[in-house]
């Protein structure tokens, strides 16, 4: 099977195309279900219509265990900010692990007055936020470092990002109910899935939004996503967000654990590697319309595409049709919010000519998102991570998109 | 009064600080919910190794009783020697992270040689995590530190050698310089004649 069915591409918005439909529509029966026949009866928790077809993407063409791999969001077929929990990217490390949530605890400790164990109904009678906010895994986009990879699709390039609401209790009430030192700098928080995953996350952002997350989206957390609780870190890489968190251990210095050294550490070209690089930087994507759609010609397109950054808000989002030569600013859909995936949208007439299609993206703290290839002439093309470059489609003549950054 | 808008911000700023820091360490809980942990259930759970060795246990081996372990449990997936894979190539790649085909591996990359027990413990073997006894951890540690030209095959890697073993990489890594790019914004937009009303 093609895997054209698990995505639409037949998204286009020109308008000679809308008319005529319309004007098919006109001749022929008025299509629909048949008025005669009952529709299915309510049901206790619903489910998409069967005609969607849209769903993570797996690489089964790998050597590594899929408990150990990750799946993408499917970016071109997903609307507004937030991304629904079926869909949200996976990355795990040794599975997903099945946690009854009346036996899970959450234990803080170390450099604390008071120990405390939390069992769920503790963390639920406390007071809690929710808050929407992005995910991206580090390892995002990672493909494009050796100046373009050859993958096919915004979903398999950037399908590691997904924006949901979460609802939790702030780490700072947690640490404040056990004392925690103040000078203390580091905090580790541990998984309890079979690789007990662990990160050394700096106090200080556990006291700015760190919370530790039971609900998103509105229902409990799904368990790919850390069942039934999990460390939120907004803005910070995916993998310092630990899943199914059982321990805090308040500290004076990390742990050094093989995640922070060994992995979700950056290898510059002078063989020297960035350690705790936590913060994804501003970074936008136009994911309609993206490689593997084809326009029909030339004619009235809606450009849209989604904008992030892990240091604040998205201020200003910029589309070009040149490759960058020149840039108009789009549209910001709102809400835009703090560390969270910010809709944009730009009219576009195509002329029916070659375009190189891209968007970039200025956070409030003034910082732009660069080209790739600036981006490399520094880190060159072994980093591995924190791949924020422009995105650019090339939009062939005949319709057809593909990956520009391969120029 | 006699006290300047200015001095008063900075008496009230400095009184906020130093009610932050009271408060973390001293306050007594807000909510009183938890309850403290029992000395085993801690135990069972504070398995993080220190670079300096603090939480490893008393134990030891040398690579030479360690190969056993490394042929019988990590052999499949890490290859004879450490370098064949199909999974994370574990040694060799010294020298190469300069260059357009760097090697990550314990032996040219990990900085500190109690990650790589406290990672046994943790995660290894990848189906069987926390399967191997504490003599096995050394002894695949000891192993696979000698594979990378860093132990004797004969030395004893133990609760007191392991924490001074000198990794070839320990002085590699940098803090996060970032934003190394990207800032101030660049030119000005063209105006947004194209913007939709």
């Amino acid at each position: 099977m093609s895997t054209d069915s698990s995505r639409s591409r037949r998204w286009f918005l020109g308008l000679g195309a809308a008319w005529s439909a319309a004007v098919v529509a006109c001749r022929s029966r008025v299509a629909g279900p048949d008025p005669s026949l009952l529709g299915a009866a309510v049901s206790p928790y619903g489910s998409r219509s069967r005609f969607e077809k849209a769903v993570r993407h797996v690489n089964q063409n790998t050597k590594v265990p899929l408990q150990e791999a990750s799946s993408r969001t499917p970016l071109h077929d997903t609307y507004g900010i937030i991304t629904p929990s079926s869909l949200h990217f996976e990355r795990h490390h040794g599975g997903v692990p099945e946690i009854d949530p009346a036996t899970h605890t959450l234990t803080i400790h170390g450099l604390v007055e008071r120990p405390l164990v939390f069992t769920m109904a503790d963390l639920k009678a406390l007071p809690s936020v929710s808050r929407i906010h992005f995910l991206e895994c580090s390892g995002n986009s990672g493909g494009e470092w050796r100046g373009g990879s050859g993958e096919t699709d915004v979903q398999r390039i950037h399908g590691l990002t997904s924006c949901s609401e979460w609802t939790g209790v702030p780490v700072s009430t947690l640490l404040r109910e056990c004392g925690a030192h103040a000078d203390a700098a580091w905090v580790l928080a541990e998984g309890a899935d079979a690789c007990k995953l662990d990160r050394s996350i700096p106090m200080a952002k556990m006291l700015d939004d760190a919370m530790v997350v039971y609900g998103q989206n509105g229902e409990p957390l799904r368990p790919e996503q850390g069942y039934p609780l999990r460390l939120l870190l907004p803005g910070f890489e995916g993998n310092a967000n630990v899943k199914w968190l059982r321990r805090l251990k308040v500290m004076n210095q990390p742990a050094m654990s093989r995640e922070e050294t060994s992995k979700y550490t950056d290898l510059m070209p002078d063989g020297t590697a960035r350690q705790f690089t936590f913060d994804l930087e501003a970074k936008s994507i136009i994911t309609r319309p993206s490689a593997g759609d084809t326009l029909r010609g030339a004619g009235q397109y809606q450009v849209t595409g989604i904008a992030w950054t892990g240091r604040g808000s998205v201020a200003r989002v910029e589309v070009t049709t040149d490759g960058g030569a020149t840039w108009i600013e789009a549209e910001l859909q709102t809400p835009v919010l703090r560390r969270a995936h910010t809709r944009f949208h730009w009219p576009w007439t195509w002329d029916g000519r070659e375009a190189l299609l891209a968007s970039r993206c200025t956070d409030d703290t003034g910082y732009t998102q660069p080209p790739l290839n600036d981006l490399i002439k520094i880190r060159g093309t072994n980093s591995q991570y924190h791949n924020n470059g422009i995105q650019t489609w090339k939009v062939a003549a005949n319709g057809t998109i593909t990956n520009g950054n391969r120029a | 009064m006699a006290i300047g808008r200015r001095r008063l911000a900075s008496i009230a700023f400095a009184g906020i600080v130093a009610f932050g820091a009271v408060q973390l360490r001293a306050q007594s809980p807000s909510f009183g919910v938890g309850r403290a942990p029992k000395p085993e259930e801690l135990q069972a759970i504070d398995i993080d190794i220190a670079p300096d060795g603090r939480g490893l246990p008393p134990g030891g081996s040398t690579a030479a009783a360690g190969k056993d372990v490394y042929t019988r449990r990590c052999e499949t997936c890490h290859g004879p020697t450490g370098k064949e894979g199909p999974q994370d190539v574990l040694a060799g790649g010294q020298g190469s992270l300069a260059t357009s085909r760097p090697q990550k591996t314990i032996g040219s990359y990990w900085p500190y040689a109690t990650t790589l027990w406290d990672y046994i413990r943790r995660a290894m073997p990848f189906d069987h995590p926390g399967t191997l006894t504490t003599g096995e951890i050394y002894g695949a540690t000891a192993y696979l530190l000698f594979l990378n030209g860093i132990v004797g095959e004969r030395d004893v890697v133990d609760e007191t050698t392991l924490p001074r073993v000198a990794m070839p990489n320990r002085n590699g890594f940098v803090p996060d310089p970032r934003p190394d790019i990207g800032r101030p914004a660049p030119a000005k937009s063209e105006p947004a004649q194209r913007k939709p009303k």
